[in-house]
This record gives structure tokens, sequence and C-alpha cells, in this order.
């Protein structure tokens, strides 16, 4: 099938505007991170689920840095919304689902990443956060966009399945939202034990919440995609499972995840030791997105360099 | 004595335990994927040991290259399976008492809970319970003295069960596969080529399972048609295909054939084998014409060594004919050996591919005559000569061109040798797994169980109705969620907002 050139060109053109607008509100959320308070007692304990609160909580008029916050917020969304375009052209572009490449597969990763956090600014007070969610995802795209770029063009015949659009689908979806709370298990365990250390970062309570509710919707997920991969690995290479380096980090990783749900329940893991595994977790993750990649070789090498 | 099995019992069946294994677990998996393993690419293992001298020595007796067939590594998902087990049976027991005990009664002072609103209405205590049970319809309730207790979110510990349950079906499936499934591999001609599946000196390789010893395979047949690909401009493959015939089961008792398109990603499926395409490479025909007039063509697959363009090497060999003393016959043998280029790209003489597909294919050969050693018991490798032959000055290089199809070679003694065609060969691959089927299952009660047990919260909610002595009735809510409280705050303000009927104090 041919490439349509003028749609890959739009597509490269939307990403690098993506990467600037994602840029800009980095620089929002830092001017907010900066010039604000830290925030009040009451602020604090909505997200512990005060208790006995029937009624709204009461709205205060912006100061000027939640404005500026708040347009990094939406700089976020704007951002995402070019993403998303990039990630259609190069799609339509090419005739295939646009994640048959590592670059690809990088772009759709953060983009996960980016709407699971744009899903948690409006569930949790932690706006200001951005500033130290955004540049791993800005670095992982810019990465993706110079040193993995790969030209628009079709797959080769082991990828030609519709098991390409499920399988990488959904573990690069789960794999970027799986990013957001390798980040913030990052700030619980600087923030952790002492409550007047970084007064600007939410509650410890808050951020390991935010890391195990987001846990827990991407690791069925990343399991689904493991499983997926499976069935798929039966079809193209005669066997379900074959300790494939890929698969085996995999497995690893779902190992490592499986470990940090099961030491949110466990007295003397809870806390520290779980955040620890969750950022083992995350850079597993990182560990096999690229050395495993571009590194070992194996039947997953479709990195397109 | 019990006390210590207990004990370790105990020890062996805690979270604690259990975390440790399966870190020991995720530790003794990586280098799997860090090393070169065995199973995968023996010839890279024989690299690395040479390479890593007393250490790569070291790793090898270790088990570093075969993981996962180590004790080691049995030993830790054996325990893990093991603490599991242990930690799931208990488990199952209360999980069934569970299900038939009532909601635990109404504590005392319900503002004590995480969860907590009161508010004095206007109703009686009695029409205060009747709301709050209707409020909770689909919760299990009990209710006593002007209270009502309710619980929710069973299916928690139903989704948790099936997961774990699932994981261990699918270990013990996994573990029964290793035992009966086999694959392998051979390389067969395209164009009416023909493979059947009786025992495993047909194939090229074959890795059976431990209780597989090739002596009751399935018997099914195949038979290669025509094979195409399809590339781009720049040499990237698009897709492959072959169509085959094939007979399995009473067809092979009437010779009956049915066709099928076999495709990477669409493999043949036939009585609990699968056929898979892997890969394709060419095969050179040559004639020789000996000095007495007699000629033999053969045509023998020839390894690509370019992955991109299929530049193919290899060695077609020929006995003499008509020779009956073993001696003459063993010297005089002949191999055409170089290089195969399906579009050729010539600098000066020298030849080499530039694209995959055949266009006026050319190849570049070495005939050598002399002694193959074909004969002397030791295996020799198909796509070459024996070096050693050529080295001891028994295999001698007689010729050397470079030649288009149709074109030939003529040696000393008048021997010629043509090139007379190219066609394909496919690599294919049988594959057999009894319980890959019942491990697929599994997978999927592995998602469900993730899935529900994730995502179901265990949940409490009490009512206490008190009446007063103004006629007013105080209703106190309180509600508490077993695990994660995340995200029950929402539902419970919905919950008590029906129990209060927003008539706040």
């Amino acid at each position: 099938m041919p490439v349509d050139e003028t749609l890959a060109t739009y597509s490269d053109w939307l990403y690098r505007s993506a990467l600037g607008v994602y840029l800009f509100a980095i620089l929002l959320y830092a001017v907010e991170q900066a010039f604000s308070r830290a925030p009040r007692k009451a602020e604090a304990l909505v997200g512990a689920g005060a208790p006995g609160v029937l009624a709204d909580e009461p709205k205060s008029a912006p100061t000027r840095s939640e404005r500026i916050g708040r347009m990094g917020a939406a700089m976020t969304v704007l951002g995402a919304l070019l993403h998303l375009g990039s990630l259609v052209m190069r799609g339509l572009s090419a005739g295939r689902a646009p994640w048959g490449n590592m670059y690809e597969y990088m772009s759709l990763l953060c983009l996960a990443a980016v709407v699971t956090w744009i899903v948690l600014m409006a569930k949790f007070p932690i706006r200001r956060l951005g500033v130290f969610v955004l540049p791993p995802i800005l670095i992982l795209l810019f990465l993706g966009g110079t040193v993995l770029y790969a030209e628009s063009a079709p797959v080769q015949p082991a990828l030609r399945s519709y098991w390409l659009v499920i399988h990488v689908s959904v573990i690069s979806i789960s794999s970027g939202m799986l990013l957001i709370p390798g980040v913030t298990s990052i700030l619980y365990l600087l923030k952790d034990g002492n409550s007047g250390r970084f007064p600007k970062l939410p509650s410890a309570d808050v951020l390991d919440r935010m890391s195990y509710r987001t846990t827990v919707l991407a690791f069925p997920l990343f399991t689904a995609g493991i499983i997926c991969g499976a069935i798929w690995a039966e079809a193209a290479w005669g066997r379900f499972w074959g300790w494939d380096p890929k698969e085996t980090v995999a497995f690893v990783t779902w190992v490592v995840y499986a470990a940090y749900l099961h030491a949110r329940a466990t007295a003397g893991w809870r806390g520290r030791g779980a955040a620890w595994i969750n950022v083992a977790g995350f850079a597993l993750n990182v560990f096999n997105l690229f050395f495993i990649n571009l590194v070992a070789s194996g039947l997953h090498s479709y990195a397109g360099l | 004595m019990t006390a210590f099995l207990r004990n370790t019992w105990r020890g062996l069946t805690s979270m604690r335990t259990a975390l440790t294994l399966l870190f020991l677990l995720a530790l003794a998996a990586m280098p799997g994927a860090l090393l070169p393993q065995l199973s995968l690419n023996a010839a890279k293992v024989d690299e690395y040991v040479a390479e890593h001298g007393w250490w790569g020595e070291l790793l090898l007796k270790l088990g570093f290259f075969e993981v996962y067939a180590t004790p080691w590594f049995a030993a830790i998902y054996l325990l893990l399976f093991t603490s599991l087990v242990g930690c799931l049976l208990p488990r199952t027991w209360e999980y069934f008492k569970q299900m038939r005990a009532k909601p635990v009664l109404t504590p005392r002072n319900l503002s004590r809970m995480p969860h907590h609103v009161q508010a004095e209405l206007d109703v009686t205590p009695e029409e205060a319970v009747a709301r709050a049970k209707k409020a909770m319809r689909g919760w299990r309730m009990d209710t006593g003295e002007g209270t009502v207790s309710a619980e929710r979110g069973y299916l928690r510990e139903t989704g948790n069960l099936v997961f774990h349950f699932a994981l261990l079906g699918l270990l013990v499936s996994f573990a029964l596969g290793k035992m009966f499934s086999y694959e392998g591999q051979v390389i067969v001609q395209a164009d009416g080529g023909q493979f059947c599946n009786g025992g495993i000196f047909n194939y090229d390789s074959f890795r059976p399972g431990l209780r597989v010893d090739g002596t009751d395979l399935t018997p099914f047949c195949v038979e290669i048609g025509d094979f195409s690909a399809e590339y781009l401009e720049n040499g990237q493959p698009v897709g492959y295909r072959a169509d085959i015939r094939y007979q399995a089961g009473e067809d092979l008792a009437t010779n009956t054939w049915k066709p099928y398109d076999l495709r990477v990603n669409h493999p043949l499926r036939t009585g609990g084998d699968r056929l898979y395409l892997l890969g394709h490479g060419y095969t050179p025909t040559f004639t020789v014409t000996f000095p007495n007039g007699e000629k033999r063509t053969q045509g023998i697959q020839w390894l690509p060594t370019d992955q991109v363009t299929l530049a193919s090497e290899g060695a077609t060999k020929f006995d003499p004919p008509g020779v009956t003393d073993s001696e003459t016959r063993r010297k005089n043998q002949i191999a055409v050996t170089g290089l195969l280029a399906p579009t050729p790209l010539l600098h000066g003489n020298i030849l080499n591919s530039k694209y995959p597909a055949l266009n006026n294919p050319m190849v570049a050969v070495d005939v050598y005559r002399g002694d193959l050693g074909v004969d002397d018991g030791r295996g020799q490798s198909i796509f070459s000569i024996d070096r050693q032959m050529v080295d001891q000055g028994r295999l001698q290089k007689v010729a050397r061109k470079n030649l288009a199809l149709g074109e030939e070679i003529a040696l000393d003694d008048g021997t010629k040798v043509r090139f007379d065609a190219v066609n394909d060969w496919v690599s294919l691959q049988v594959s057999h797994d009894p319980t890959q089927g019942y491990v697929l299952v599994f997978a999927i009660l592995i998602i469900l169980g993730l899935g529900v047990s994730l995502t179901v919260k265990r949940r409490r909610v009490w009512v206490r109705a008190t009446a007063r002595d103004d006629g007013r009735t105080l209703v106190e809510v309180g509600g508490l969620a077993r695990t994660d409280q995340a995200g029950y705050g929402e539902e419970f303000t919905r919950l008590a907002r029906a129990v209060l009927n927003e008539e706040k104090s």
C-alpha cells in the first residue's frame, strides 16, 4: 500500500506542535508551583475523604498562580489533542494502526500517559504536579521523535495481523498509564516520613492513593496485553510463550507489579516498600522499551531503526 | 516436630514469604532476557562461553543459559506455588463461611467510622429504617432494633479467588504442555515438495517435550504448491504465501487433498497440530554433464545470508555417475558452491544482490572437485563444504565464474556445470501442544478475576435510628470500605443522601 506523504508530513508537524505545547504547559505548571503557597489544611483533607461533608466544597476565587496552573492544564489538553491528531494522521498515511514501530509505539505510550494525567487532574487536587509528571513524558517523546524516528511505512509480514491493533495498543496504553504511578511513587518517597518536607507536594497519602488507583486500572490492562501477545505469538511464531527477551522482561514486570499490589496489603511493606516496588516496575518498563528493543535481539525487534 | 512443621507451613504461606518469592522469581527470570539462551540460540551461547572464559563456563554450569529449565528456577516457582496453595485453601474456606454470614452488627459509635453523617428527621425510627432498607436495595442486609447493617462487594473476594485459582490452573497446564508438546522444523521445496508428519527423521530439527519420544505423531501430509512473496521497493517484504494441499485423518486413507492458503500469521490447524510458514529462500538447480556424457541435475536449498536482499550461500554436491569403485567415486565428487543473487548487482566481477525477488538471478560459483568427505561418518552442513578437506588438499577448487540462467562453466576435464533454474523453498514448523487450549481458558479467567477483584470494593453501611424526646428521630449513617478506601466517599454520600432524604438538621 502506498504511503500518503502529505498526511505523514502533517503528522510530523502535529507531533512537533504537541511537544512544544507540552513544554509550554510544563513552564506554566512550574510557574504555579513556584509562586503558590503551600496548601492549607482544609485542602489537604479533601483528598482523604473528609468526614461529614455532604455539601460541595467551598470555592474561593482563584489566585493568579492558580489561573496560570489552569492554563497549564488547558495546554496539556491541547497538547494531547495535537498528539492524538499526529497519531491519527500517521495511521491514515500508512494505512494501518499507527503503532508499528518504536517511534509510533512511544508516541501512543506517551499519549496514554498524558490522558491518564488529565483524568487524574480532574479527580485529585494535584494539578501542580504536572511539573514533575510531564517532563519524563516530554523526554520520551523527544527521544522518540529524534533518535527513534522512523518514516511512515507499511510493516513487515509478521506484523500484518489484527493482533497488532489489539496487543500493541493495549500494552502501549497500559505502559503509558503505569508511567504516572512511577512518577507519583518517586514523589511519595520524597515526601513520605516528613510532611514538613517539600510542603508544596500533596500529602503522602494522596500520592500513595493516586499511585494505587492508576496501577489498579493499568495492571489488568497490562495483563490482558500480555495475554493478547501470547495469543498472537501462537498464531505468528508457533508457540504462545517462548521466553523471548521481551516476553521475559514483560513477565518480570508483571511479577513486580503483582508484588506491588500484595505489598500494599502487607504490614511492613505498605507505604515506602510498595512505592519502591512501583518505581522498580516503572524502571523495568523503561528497560524493556529501550534495552530489549535496541540492544538485545529477539523476535520483538521491530524498532525500525 | 509438629510445631516445627506448623511454623514452617505458616512461614511459607505468609504474605511476606510470598512477596519474597515473587521478587526471587522476578530476579531469577531476568538472566533469561540478558544472556543468550540455549533454547533460543545455541550458537550464541557457545560464542558467549568462548568469549568469557571461566566466567562463561561457570554460568554454563549453573544453568544461566537455560534459566527456565534449571533446578533453582523450578525451586522458586514450586515454593511460590506451594505458598499460593497454602494461602488459597484457608481463604476459600473463609470465603464460603462468609457467603452465609450476616453483615456485622451496627457498632455502638458510628461517628468513629471513616464515613459518617447524621441528621434529625420528622419520621418514626421504623420509617427511617424502612427508608434505609429501600436505599440499600441490592446490599446484603441485616436489621436489628432500629438499625440496619449492610454489606456489599463480595464479588471482590470471588474475583480474587478466581484469579489465583486460574493462575494455578495456568501454571499446571503450562507444565503439562512442556511434557507433551513438540516442535519440528523442516525445509520443503516449493513447486511440489512434500512433507509428512510421520516421524522425527522427516524433520531437519525436532524439539520434543519431556514425554514425547517421536513415535506417536499425528500423521498428516502437506504438499507445497506455489510460493509467492511480495516486496516493497526498498526490499522490505510485504507478505508471503504458499498455496499448499494437505491431507489428514481419513483423507490419508482415501488420498484426498484439501487446499490451504498458508501465510505468516495464518497457520494451518489440523487435528491438534499447527503448521506454520516461517520463512523462505532459494534453491538453485545445477546440471553437471560428466565427461562420459552422463548428466546429473540437483537442486538443494541455499541459505539466505542477507535477510534483506536474500543473497544466499550454499553448496550443491554431486557424485560421479556410473562409477562402481567407491574409492574413485569418492575422489571425484563435485561441489558447486558460492553466492546466489536473486537480483544481481555487479561491481566489475563481484556479484551481489540488490533485491530479494527473482529478476534474472545470477550465481557466482566456485566449483570444487575431489573428496567431499561426506562418507567419513562425520555430519556436515548441507550449506557448505568441509573446509578441512580443502585445507588437506583432498578437495580442490577447479573453476570460478559468474553464471546467469542457462550459462555454463567448463572444467579442465571436460565436465560442464550449467546453472538451470532457481526455485523457492519454504521453512515450515509443526507445533503440537495439547494443553494450550486450557492455558487460554485460564488466561481469560485470570483477566476476568483480576478485573473484578481490582474494581469491586468490599464496603459496609450502617444506619441507626433513635427516637428523640421531641418526637423527631436522629438518623446516623456510618460507612467503612473494607479494602481500599479510595472512591467509596461518592457512593456513601449518595446513599446517605437517600437515607436522610436531604432533610438536614
